[in-house]
Parts: C-alpha cells; structure tokens; sequence
C-alpha cells in the first residue's frame, strides 16, 4: 500500500462518523416524489408530460436542457399529479415535477452486459440518457466531464472516496459493500476517456474500505488505492488531485487541464449500472444521522422522496428530543432546510437531523486579525481581507485577491474565534464578483 | 398550482437556517484572552516574590483601571453589550504593569491602565480595531507624562508601602540603564579597555550579579513583570502549546537582537546580555504576538519580529533611552498594514497560471 498523502492548510473537525458501521439499507418505495427539473450545474431540464400523464419508473419525465444539462427521470411508476414550482434544497422555489405512484405497476426490470465490451461513444451515451451527475454533491453533467477536447488528453481518472464531510458514511459503506461495482465503473470511465491509470483516493480513517478496494485491486495493475491523510477538505477536487499526483490546477481551471478526471465513488458505482444495465439514476445512498434521528444509518433511497417521508421510513424522528436544524449534506458545506417536504436530489449525500444542542451557533464577535482563517483556507486565500472587501463592496478589489478560487469548504468560518459568517460572506461575494464580470467581459480577457 | 401543490409547500415551523458551516472549532475570543491571563501568572508570582505585595497592588491598579475604562465605554459611550468578561481588558492592564516599575504611585498605575484602553484601544472602536498595542501606548504615555516616577527602579525586597516616601536606599539602577551610562562615560570605557574588563562585566560587578540572575529574575532591578526571562518563557511556552501563538515573531525578534548584538558589540557575553535584559522577551512573547496589532502570516510575522529586535537594539545602542521594545514595537505596529499587504500567502494556483500566461 501508498503512503498517505496530503495538501497544505485545512484543518480536523470532529469526524461525528457514527453510522460508518451500519449496512446500506433498501428502503421501500415512496408513495410520491418531487423531481426537480435543476439537479445538476448547468441549464435545467425541460418537463415533457403534463399533469395526469401516467409514467413508467425509468421514463424520462424532463429532457436535458442543453449540452451541460442531465434529463430526469420518473423514479417511481404512477401518475404526474404536478407540473409547478416546488421548493428546492437551495431555498428558492424552483420547477419540479410530483409523481404519485401507482403500486398496480411493477418497476421495469433491467438486464446486466459487460459494459466493457461495448464501444466507447455507446458508453458515453448510457451516461448522458441516465442522467448521471456528479453525486459527490457538485452534481456536474457526467457526459460533459467525460468528454474533454481533443487538445486535452486524460491521462487519470481519479475516483474521490474520500468522504472528508463529517458526519457522513455513505461513500464508506458503498466502498466497503459494493467494492466490485465501484471498480468496474472506474474501468468504465477510464475507458471512455482513454485514460491509462486509475486512483481511488481514500482518507486513512477508512482502512476497512482501503483494504476491500486492495484485494480486488491486485489484478489490475493499473488501478492504485491512494490512501489519504484524514485532514479537511482532502475531498476537494483540487486538494484530492494535489495529494494524489502533486499537479496543482491552475486558478480559473478545470481538472482535465491537468489531464486528470475526478470522479465521485457513488458516481461511479451508478454509472456501471447506467452502462451494464441501461439503468437511469433512479436512487443513492443517503446517510442520515444526527440526535434528533430514531434510526441512524445508511439509505438507499428514491430520488424525489421527500425529507419527511425519508425520516418516516426509516423509522422517523426521537419523540423526546425536540428538531432544531435540518443540514442536507455535510456539517462543512450543506445547506440548512427550513421545510421538510423538500425533496432529496441527485447531489444529497446525507440528512443530518440536529437538536438545539448540536445546532448551537456562537456569538459573533469583532476581528481579532488572528490570521486563523487564513492558516486554515486550503486555497491560500485571505479570509478576512475578503470579508472586509465585501463588507464595503469592493468586488473588483476582492475579485483580484481570489474571490472566485474560494471553494467554500468552510474551514475558515470553521475556524473562527469571532464567529465571523465568512461562508455566508463569500457566497455572496462570489455572486456579484460574477456579476461583476460579466457586466465587463472585456477588461477581464 | 393544484391543491397538492399547494399542501406540499407547506413550511415546518421553527427550523434553523444558516449557512454552512454548521459546526465550529469552538475557540472564541474570550479562551484565548483568558490563556493569555494564565500565561502571564509565572510572571506575576516572580514579581511578587521580588517586590511583595507592592507588585500586586500596581498590577491590580492597572487591570482596574483598564477594565474600568472598557466598561464605562462599552456602556455609556458607545452603547455597546459590554464585554469586559472576554478578559481583554485584563490583558492588557497585566502587561501594562508589567513594564512599568514596582515603585509606581498606584494612582498612576490606575491612570495607565485606564487609558491604555480608552486611548489605546476604544478610540479605534475596540477590540480588533486598534492599531498600537494598547499596554505600550500607556507606558510611552506615563513616561513622557511622569518620566521620574516611570525610571525610579525599586529594589528587589525593599519593603514600600503605599504613601511612603521612597528613599535612595531602596532604589536601584538597571542593568541596561548601568551600560548606557557606562558607554557614555569616555574615561570609564577607557578604563575599561585598559584593564581588559568588558562593558557587561561592568555592569555585573556592580551590581553583584550573573547570568543565571538575569534569567532568573532575581536580586536586580527593572520593570516589574519583565524581569524573570524563566517565568515569561514558560507562559509564551504555553501559548505556544495552546496554538494562540506561532514561533514566527518572537523566534525572529530575539534572534534580530541576539545576532546583531553579536555583530556590533562584538561578543556573546554582550548578545546574550541584551537577549536576556530589559522587556525583550515579554516583547517577544506577548507584546508582538498580540493579533491584533501584528502581521497575520507567519511570513509577515518574521518582518514584524526582525524590525521590532533591529529597532530595538538601535535604540538600546545608539538611542537617547537605555531600553528600546516598547518604542520599537509601536514603530512597526504602523507598518502592519504594509507587512500585510505585501505577504499575501501564495494562492492555490497562482503560479501556474502566470506560467500558463507566459
């Protein structure tokens, strides 16, 4: 086995990983799901049936909306009973498509090819009709990531199962559970790019994962187990990419300009079965944790199901202890709900359910200039100096010392002896830097 | 919108919403404050074991008047929540009376730690905002304003209470302010030379001391908290551990002053004298280490600490006063802005983009 390897600054949150013992669970189907027609960066996808269509588990209920889009589809058989805005885990209402089920209508069943075998543009094209997007929770358009232009080769696919996010087991039990399928997508992957070597990065807090992943490894040479040191944000594209091969992304670039494709565990798991089996994204595994939660664990769970009827069917809430915050994702980087009935979407990697004593927020104070944020930041960037230059407005100012290279991984707010809301900050920062840009394409070239 | 539309959007009550991060390393403002205050206890026993319950009233003097003055501010002036509990003030009233002598009026003592935080610190909008280190604007303050009172050096062990006159008997001269005296005097370092003595041996002779003294703190006189090297060195150790300070500043200043007393004075006896004299090791430790009013990147730290000991030693060598830290530190906190702007930290892909450019 590798060394482990690792980036500069970031910083060790608790790990909270307490479901990383518990199987992935198949949960019963739900009686309805919101299928949002944006789960994926870039154009949305456009609805294609209308209110009393009846659909089958699997049809495509909303086509790509472009090239750097991803088609959804019905993740349950029944009846469109809504075409409307819905809303979305980001806050905003957005438009979705409910489906009630119909449980006279038995799921289509699929048949399993070696995906191998097949040629490289019918693989790609299985990825682009599955609606496959990252699932490590940025949910870019697979299609697009595996097709680079010709000026930039892929020499590795790296696949992240790294799983910094506390709290969160999912990629871990999938690792552990389904070791055979995470490699074979790799293969996949590697193959539809031409790619030469395979990595999958996982951090040391993991061994039982790094170990299953080496014994299957032995065969094929080409494919390495990087272990990772356990330090957040190690799953970052570009702090996973560094720790791995030592290429550093330039600012304002992708990964395939370092001739590199990084891929998600959970991403490549789903796309052996879109390839295999023709089989669309219908599901993944979410993790739900937190005081609040009856029955922590791993899920496997329709997408569209609502956070209510998740937390209902496996086993529901705590009577006793009272819900103070919902976090879709991780503790570092997910989004707090404010309503249950918001679907889980392609990207939701966990549910963490949190009394008041795990939400606890402290008191915002004055800046010390202590220089934390800026020892945490593992972009290099200056924390505080963004903030203050947000605070006042100036976003051509914080635009030149790197607003956009921010990857809002949190460790500077983390961090934070003052409680600053340099997260918060920044997003908004980061909106009108690119508003900004856009206002004066010419003098930014 | 259909009814069903209408009932799936219907909120939960109660929920918390805010930005991710949701979970928070858990240091605040206050902890690091209060570890500074437990880091400065060695040094306050020292003090107490060298001038008695006089050091304690002096130090009590300053840390109520500092503390005074940020409560009335914070409440009446600025009407602000008052945050006196966050041990900043205490702080700062602590390392005021300790570079200031055993043998000042306590009034005085209470008239420094008062305005070391309303001029030093709630002038600028508190804490954070200052740009001096407040304890060294109230000690520049109290010597130009009582310059008598501020050099009038108490022996150790010699009994004062508050109100008595202090007789010639119970003060003493420091070590820094024998040589600077001694180096000014031709026909004394004419003497010297003649008879092989060094400047240091001088200084130690008369006063009947070591090194070991020096470090120690003991049986010499000085500024009442600065005086044992041992005692301050285990509270910056401590800092140290905790992670409130890095090694940058105080590695950088001690080194400036040791190495370049090494150059210009010529010996290790003289480098090691300055290193273990006057306020350079609490200037070290907790003066230039103060967040607030030093560089924020360990790069910018060592600029900061090599400009505090090179102004320092310039001063103490060169300059009209026999110690220079408290001056040079409030040189160079005005030129943290600078330090800062010009040791940004290297961007995650910086280079490589401008060699992509090239």
């Amino acid at each position: 086995m590798l060394e482990p390897k690792s980036f500069a600054g970031g910083l060790h949150p608790p790990e909270m990983k307490l479901t990383s013992d518990k199987a992935i669970k198949n949960l019963p189907l739900p009686d309805r799901v919101v299928l949002h027609v944006s789960q994926h960066i870039g154009a949305p996808a456009k609805p294609s049936h209308k209110i009393t269509d009846k659909v089958s588990c699997g049809e495509v209920v909303a086509e790509a909306g472009g090239y750097v889009s991803a088609p959804i589809h019905a993740t349950i058989s029944g009846s469109v009973i809504a075409v409307g805005n819905f809303m979305h885990p980001f806050g905003v209402p957005s438009p979705a498509i409910v489906i009630e089920r119909d449980p006279a209508v038995a799921e289509p069943p699929f048949t399993s090819e070696n995906g191998l075998e097949l040629s490289v543009a019918e693989i790609k094209k299985r990825i682009q009709d599955s609606g496959m997007v990252g699932l490590g929770g940025a949910t870019f358009p697979t299609h697009v990531k595996l097709s680079p232009p010709d000026t930039k080769p892929i020499d590795t696919v790296i696949l992240n199962g790294v799983e910094c996010e506390p709290a969160l087991t999912s990629d871990h039990r999938l690792m552990l559970e389904e070791t055979d399928k995470v490699i074979n997508g790799l293969q996949l992957i590697m193959k539809a790019l031409n790619a030469k070597n395979g990595i999958i990065g996982v951090e040391n807090n993991k061994p039982d994962a790094i170990k299953a992943l080496d014994d299957k490894l032995k065969a094929l040479p080409n494919i390495t187990v990087q272990p990772l040191k356990v330090k957040y944000p190690q799953g970052g594209e570009k702090q996973l990419i560094y720790a791995c091969l030592g290429r550093e992304i330039p600012s304002g670039s992708l990964p395939m300009d370092v001739g590199v494709v990084v891929q998600n565990v959970a991403s490549a798991a789903a796309i052996a079965d879109a390839v295999n089996m023709k089989r669309p994204l219908l599901e993944r595994i979410v993790t739900l944790a937190g005081n609040c939660v009856a029955n922590p664990g791993n899920y496997r769970v329709r997408i569209g199901t609502t956070v209510c009827d998740f937390i209902e069917m496996t086993g529901g809430l705590k009577k006793d202890v009272p819900l103070k915050k919902v976090i879709m994702g991780g503790p570092m980087m997910g989004f707090a709900l404010f309503d249950l009935h918001i679907p889980i979407i392609k990207g939701t990697s966990g549910v963490l359910c949190w009394d008041s004593e795990e939400a606890a927020q402290p008191h915002e104070t004055s800046c010390l200039r202590c220089g934390s944020c800026i020892r945490a930041c593992p972009m290099g960037l200056m924390p505080q100096k963004m903030k203050q230059l947000i605070d006042h407005r100036k976003w051509d100012k914080v635009d030149e010392i790197g607003m956009l290279d921010c990857i809002e991984c949190g460790c500077c707010a983390y961090a934070c002896p003052s409680a600053l809301p340099l997260v918060q900050s920044f997003k908004l920062g980061k909106k009108n830097v690119m508003a900004e840009r856009k206002k004066a394409p010419a003098n930014k070239g | 919108m259909n009814t069903t539309t209408a009932a799936l959007n219907t909120p939960a009550h109660g929920l918390l919403v805010t930005s991710s991060p949701h979970i928070y390393s858990g240091l605040t403002a206050a902890r690091v404050m209060w570890d500074v205050n437990i880091a400065l206890v060695p040094a306050l026993a020292m003090a107490i074991y060298n001038f008695g319950a006089r050091a304690a009233l002096v130090v009590l003097a300053s840390v109520l008047g500092a503390v005074l003055a940020e409560f009335l501010i914070q409440k009446f002036l600025m009407h602000k929540p008052v945050c006196v509990s966050d041990g900043s003030a205490v702080v700062t009233g602590i390392l005021l009376a300790f570079c200031v002598p055993a043998a000042l009026p306590i009034w005085v003592a209470f008239v420094g730690g008062f305005i070391a935080i309303a001029l030093g610190k709630q002038v600028y909008g508190g804490l954070g905002q200052n740009i001096f280190n407040p304890a060294h604007v109230a000690r520049a303050l109290l010597l130009g304003s009582w310059p008598v009172y501020m050099t009038t050096w108490l022996k150790p062990g010699a009994a004062m209470s508050t109100g008595a006159a202090i007789t010639d008997a119970m003060t003493c001269a420091t070590p820094l302010g024998i040589i600077k005296t001694a180096g000014r005097d031709a026909e004394l370092v004419k003497q010297l030379s003649e008879s092989g003595t060094s400047l240091v041996s001088y200084v130690f002779s008369q006063l009947q001391i070591g090194f070991s003294d020096l470090f120690w703190g003991i049986n010499f006189s000085g500024s009442l908290g600065e005086m044992s090297k041992a005692a301050l060195l285990l509270g910056g150790l401590y800092l140290l551990i905790r992670g409130h300070i890095t090694w940058h500043g105080p590695v950088a200043m001690c080194a400036t002053v040791f190495v370049g007393a090494l150059i210009f004075g010529g010996t290790l006896e003289y480098a090691a004298f300055h290193l273990l004299t006057g306020g350079l090791i609490i200037g070290a430790f907790f003066m230039i280490t103060d967040m607030v009013t030093s560089p924020m990147t360990g790069c910018g730290q060592l600029i900061f600490g090599f400009g505090c000991g090179a102004l320092t030693l310039l001063i103490r060598m060169k300059g009209g006063y026999p110690e220079g830290v408290c001056y040079s530190i409030l040189i160079m906190n005005s030129l943290v802005p600078l330090i800062d702007k010009f040791t940004m930290p290297r961007k995650f892909g910086q280079v490589k983009a401008k060699e992509a450019q090239a």
